[in-house]
């Protein structure tokens, strides 16, 4: 009982550790996003600000349109990650349940695709897009994370898609249910979780991305988040690193709200999962 | 049957519309120039919007659009926007960045577009920084040099001499002071050498290092000689030699060397000029701080520096406005509020004349002291200099100062490998 209970508190102690681990990022960004210039140049740096201000905050607004640009990486992310999941869904479930040469070759060529560098597509990718008149333009930037969200997410969709057993798919087929039904019935709510999760994903690696964004986009009234980020940052990286922290904790939140709300999902599903198996 | 989520369906909508509002906006029939700006301390950043203001106002026929870019990623942007033919007309960048544009054809020859006010206005060391070949590729217009910022209390209460800009400090009259000021965990100096190829490369010119040499050929060699070693070999003995620099600064960037200064840990670090602004931000109440000139050598103050330009796109087909507006921009009055605006130096002759940048408040007149002393950085127009400071020179010099390797080994990699990486870009 008590080498239980020693057990469990060595957990606890490990999982609190794991967490302040995870959260020191965080909560060092706020930390120095509520403090005035004084104290960031402080040699011994405080936790908690001794004299905390929103000034940054405010000067973060001032200086940029960051509600414009959060506006503009929400509809980008969001548009990528449906989008991303709309196409890879079909496609994944093809690749998994039909393993054929083709099928195979495919999923070679999403490993092969992701060892290819930004700087030896974004030219070609630039011209192209000037050529169907979508530079500068936020569908033309949703387009961009859509291709490059796809195989990862086409590659995590096979995964979730062989987890399902082709037997719950059998049985609806001698339930009477047609091809349509069975994937929408049966397959889909099974792989929830698996949605919800590359949907994230996709979602998180367009709200972040930088690179395209920069190239892409010329004018400031469409710019995304990371790209208005770097407005705050000088010649040889110095930084104006209060209003850059305060608007670096603005930018993270939306992702956490949009983890917030998919992960209940993604547990729910995956405990469904479980009782079915 | 389940229905459709209608989060997903909101977010379906929004790109839709999103979609449908794509666009560029309209052609009203004016000429409308963008002017990509590197501007970013608050300051500055008005400063240019300001100005741009006023010339809208001023032109209704010729509107600048000013756009935000950003130093960390110009570079990458630039190639990508040139490349697909979608630059802006007005360029703000370095110096040092325009090489491998104005050679690829990228930036307008403006030899024929700048104005003989500005052409005069400006001196020919600096015109010299944005000339490749027979062309002028950009205006060069703010310029900082390297200064010693020290910690003012702690060097009257040391006893040691003041340099001045019309007396400054040997280089072994500094090696002297920086031991003396040491001790006791504390440091006479911080150098804070991230990027440790073109700081060592700048100062070395106040000793005739010129490291690259241009042959009758036109080609360039490297060549790490006598007069190239005095700088190196005094920072490298300064940390391991005399203890009196820290190790630990040596991979670090100017603002991370601020906290140790303010908190009395180092007396001196070396930094750009412009690094006051967040001195005067950052430092604590009461503390006393100074700039110094950078010490001197047998060329005394000289130093290189890689001066922000203002470029035109080739591709613009409104070059001749462009041209106008920069001359704008640049009138010495205007010249001025950027240099305000951004705590830097003006090129213009006729700007450094300005009361509010001769002033002692913040040291402003140190500054304007060291600026006819300012040369174009030795690597200016060199071709492969980029590749030859990643892969060559930043670790060799970075091993040097830690003591990792002698300075011989320091000139064999400089040389060898470095003449190696010149050789593929000048065949």
């Amino acid at each position: 009982m008590r080498t239980g209970t020693a057990a469990r508190v060595g957990q606890y102690t490990a999982l609190f550790g794991y967490l302040v681990f995870l959260a020191f990022p965080f909560l060092w960004l706020i930390s120095t996003a509520l403090k005035p210039p004084r104290e960031l140049g402080s040699l011994h740096p405080t936790w908690i600000p001794r004299d905390p201000t929103l000034d940054n905050f405010r000067q973060a607004f001032d200086e940029q349109p960051l509600l414009r640009a959060a506006s503009n990486s929400l509809i980008a992310a969001a548009g990528a990650a449906v989008i991303a999941v709309l196409i890879a869904a079909p496609m994944a479930y093809v690749m998994a349940r039909h393993r054929t040469l083709l099928a195979r070759a495919a999923g070679g060529w999403v490993v092969v695709s992701q060892a290819f560098p930004f700087v030896l597509v974004i030219i070609p990718l630039f011209l192209v897009l000037k050529n169907l008149r979508l530079i500068n333009s936020v569908p033309g930037l949703v387009m961009v994370y859509v291709v490059w969200a796809l195989p990862f997410a086409l590659w995590m969709l096979v995964g979730y898609v062989r987890a399902v057993p082709a037997e719950l798919e059998e049985a609806a087929a001698v339930d009477g249910a047609g091809r349509l039904r069975t994937l929408v019935s049966v397959t889909a709510p099974l792989m929830a979780p698996g949605l919800a999760a590359t949907a994230l994903f996709a979602f998180v690696t367009a709200w972040n991305e930088f690179f395209f964004a920069l190239v892409l986009l010329k004018t400031p009234e469409k710019q995304t988040l990371p790209v208005i980020l770097t407005h705050f940052i000088g010649a040889e990286g110095v930084a104006d690193l209060g209003p850059l922290a305060a608007a670096a904790f603005l930018a993270t939140l939306p992702s956490l709200v949009v983890f917030a709300v998919l992960q209940r999902r993604i547990t729910g599903g995956m405990l469904a999962g479980a009782v079915k198996n | 049957m389940r229905r459709a989520n209608p989060v997903v369906l909101v977010l379906v909508l929004t790109l839709l519309l999103a979609g449908c509002a794509g666009g560029d906006g309209t052609d009203d029939g004016r000429v409308t120039l963008r002017f990509q700006s590197l501007a970013w301390q608050q300051e500055s950043v008005e400063a240019n919007k300001e100005l741009v203001a006023e010339w809208n106002a001023a032109h209704p026929d010729v509107r600048v659009e000013y756009v935000q870019g950003s130093w960390d990623s110009v570079h990458d942007q630039l190639l990508t926007a040139f490349e697909g033919g979608e630059a802006p007309d007005i360029i703000h960048d370095a110096s040092d960045d325009l090489a491998d544009f104005a050679y690829g054809g990228h930036l307008a020859d403006l030899t024929d577009l700048v104005s003989d006010r500005l052409r005069s206005d400006i001196p020919r060391r600096s015109w010299r920084t944005t000339t490749f070949g027979d062309g002028i590729y950009g205006v060069p217009f703010l310029q900082e040099p390297r200064v010693i910022i020290a910690n003012a209390t702690w060097l009257r209460e040391s006893g040691v001499r003041i340099p001045t800009p019309g007396d400054p400090w040997t280089w072994a009259e500094f090696r002297q002071v920086t031991a003396e000021l040491g001790g006791d965990g504390k440091y006479g100096v911080a150098w804070p050498l991230k990027e440790p190829v073109s700081a060592t490369l700048n100062l070395s010119l106040s000793t005739g290092g010129q490291l690259f040499h241009r042959g009758a050929d036109g080609k360039v060699t490297v060549r790490f000689e006598a007069a190239d070693e005095t700088v190196p070999r005094t920072i490298h003995d300064q940390v391991n030699t005399d203890g009196s620099a820290s190790d630990s600064t040596l991979g670090s960037g100017g603002s991370d060397t601020l906290p140790g200064f303010f908190g009395g840990r180092y007396a001196m670090v070396p930094l750009g000029f412009s690094y006051r602004q967040q001195i005067v931000q950052q430092a604590p109440e009461g503390f006393d701080w100074q700039v110094l000139p950078a010490p001197a050598g047998a060329d005394g103050l000289s130093q290189g520096v890689s001066p922000q330009t203002l470029s035109v796109a080739q591709d613009s087909p409104h070059k001749e406005e462009a041209a106008k507006f920069i001359d704008f921009l640049l009138r010495p009055e205007n010249m001025v509020r950027l240099a305000l605006g951004d705590w830097m130096l003006p090129t213009g002759t006729r700007a450094l004349e300005d009361p509010a940048l001769r002033t002692t408040e913040h040291d402003w007149a140190i500054g304007t002291a060291l600026a006819g002393h300012l040369r174009s950085a030795p690597a200016q127009s060199v071709r492969g200099y980029p590749e030859w400071k990643d892969k060559v020179a930043t670790p060799a010099f970075q091993e040097y100062y830690s003591g990792a390797i002698g300075l011989d080994e320091l000139r064999r990699r400089l040389e060898r490998d470095g003449n190696l990486v010149l050789a593929r870009y000048q065949r």
